[in-house]
């Protein structure tokens, strides 16, 4: 009898704690998905326009939208034209064109590196992913390299 | 009837159904020790004044803000150039802000120096470094909020560092940007963290802090404790002596906090761009500095350890020590004077105050 009752509670319990785990989890599951933000497509881009050489003057940058990155545009001292990644490999700034020392700069945390992205000094453990650049013309295209 | 009756058959059909004698009661006996380093009991009460103006000044900016990409920046430059008294109430929640954190800082590390956290208090040492992680955190999320260049680059900064987490780091990354970049929906988030998820969160380990604070009573250095006798003898009512005290301190603080906010108010600086670089000379906010300099100096690699990896393993590693200090110093739990941990909390405010300079000035 005693033992019936025994295995009767022990059945019960583990019953319960079945359906209370299961009803935590119908509650957490949904939540933790929610929170997980959806995938965006990102926008497929393989090449942009980045404007006029005739509006650039040599040693001098930009910032330039591809698709949800920012790339920086360099036209160098010598009238050449570099395109790199700008998000810093280090903690992910955006990077700029420093004119007097003739490297790309991370305000951020002091990182640098060269005109052809690799890095130089200070923390970023990274080169800069190098694009392409043509000229269409008088038109700057920036696209990925293949 | 007159007055005196009225408030008497009040108070009494309270009592019948709160039993306000006891608390009364409890009110009346709760003593506080005077020793010499009496002062820094202040500094809990000090950051708990902040919290509650930062409460009441977040309560009145929602009334304008908008938590949008869009409209965030032009919300607050309505705040500051239309709505009357805006500027002050933003200048007074941002200058709150660091006030609050500073006494919070303060107030961790006199509990530190005092060994306050020692048996039989770990407990509300806990809740109280989760207050302080917190403290940072509402700080962090609330930054980002105006929307303007400064915020835009330390939040990229600061979740790219939660992204370098071994493991989890990805995970967190995106769930704390709300995707794979700093954008719109990292707003509205930190929005929703700052306004909603911290301030729930934060009340309730506040009230279990001074629960506990309350059941315990006020700590006593180490030194006096074996002359218990003439410890009691020299303690101050809380109420009204050391209440009537700490309303003085806390009316000086809302003085300064007034100069401050009129004499230096908060700047708004210019509009987020995902598209420009991060502007020369930025900084985070003085408390995280001291992080942001070490961060610097750690090189890009290290024992085959990605620079960035290594100093996240670091300070996570002591955020844990000082979440279990009363466990591993067992000498001041046993009543005992243990100098090294004098030696070790200095060494930790000196790192702090010097990184912090030297970040300043560089």
């Amino acid at each position: 009898m005693n033992n019936n009752l025994q295995s009767r509670r022990s059945f019960i319990g583990s019953i319960l704690t079945i359906g209370l785990t299961g009803f935590a989890g119908s509650i957490i599951y949904p939540v933790i998905k929610y929170l997980i933000p959806p995938k965006q497509r990102e926008v497929e881009v393989s090449n942009v326009s980045a404007g006029n050489l005739k509006d650039m003057a040599n040693n001098s940058y930009k910032i330039v939208r591809f698709g949800n990155k920012p790339v920086i545009l360099i036209r160098t001292e010598k009238g050449d034209l570099k395109a790199m990644s700008a998000q810093c490999t280090h903690l992910d700034c955006t990077v700029q064109y420093k004119k007097s020392e003739g490297v790309i700069w991370c305000a951020c945390h002091n990182g640098k590196y060269d005109l052809n992205g690799r890095n130089i000094s200070g923390p970023p453990p990274r080169p800069l992913e190098p694009y392409l650049v043509q000229l269409k013309g008088d038109e700057i295209i920036i696209s990925r390299k293949a | 009837m007159n007055m005196k009756e009225h408030l008497s058959k009040t108070y009494m059909w309270l009592d019948e159904r709160l039993d306000l004698t006891s608390l009364f009661h409890f009110i009346e006996k709760k003593t506080v020790p005077v020793h010499r380093s009496s002062i820094w009991y202040y500094f809990g009460g000090v950051s708990l004044f902040f919290f509650i103006i930062q409460v009441c000044t977040g309560i009145l900016l929602l009334f304008y803000y908008k938590g949008s990409a869009d409209l965030a920046f032009e919300s607050i430059q309505f705040i500051m150039s239309k709505v009357e008294f805006g500027w002050l109430i933003r200048s007074i929640h941002a200058w709150a802000a660091n006030l609050f954190i500073l006494s919070v800082f303060i107030h961790m590390f006199s509990v530190y120096f005092e060994k306050s956290y020692r048996r039989p208090r770990e407990l509300t040492w806990i809740s109280g470094v989760f207050l302080f992680f917190l403290t940072l955190f509402f700080g962090f999320s609330g930054y980002l909020l105006p929307w303007n260049k400064l915020a835009f680059f330390a939040t990229k900064v600061g979740t790219d560092i939660a992204g370098n987490v071994p493991i989890i780091g990805e995970a967190l990354k995106g769930f704390l940007r709300g995707g794979d970049d700093v954008t719109g929906a990292t707003l509205s988030r930190f929005f929703g963290f700052h306004v909603a998820l911290f301030p729930g969160i934060f009340t309730i380990i506040l009230v279990i802090h001074l629960i506990m604070v309350q059941r315990q009573g006020m700590s006593e250095p180490i030194e006096s404790e074996p002359e218990a006798a003439k410890a009691k003898q020299k303690a101050m009512p809380f109420f009204p002596n050391f209440m009537l005290r700490d309303m003085l301190l806390w009316l000086i603080v809302l003085n300064v906090l007034a100069i401050l906010a009129v004499f230096f108010p908060a700047e708004l600086g210019q509009k987020a761009d995902a598209f420009s670089s991060a502007p020369a000379g930025i900084k985070p906010e003085w408390y995280f500095l001291f992080m942001f300099q070490t961060l610097k100096y750690i090189p890009a690699k290290l024992f085959f350890v990605d620079g960035e990896i290594l100093g996240i393993l670091l300070f996570g590693l002591a955020g844990l020590l000082w979440i279990i200090v009363p466990f591993w110093d067992k000498k001041s739990s046993h009543g005992l004077r243990n100098r090294k941990m004098n030696y070790l909390g200095l060494a930790a405010v000196l790192f702090i105050i010097i990184l912090t300079i030297l970040g300043w000035v560089s």
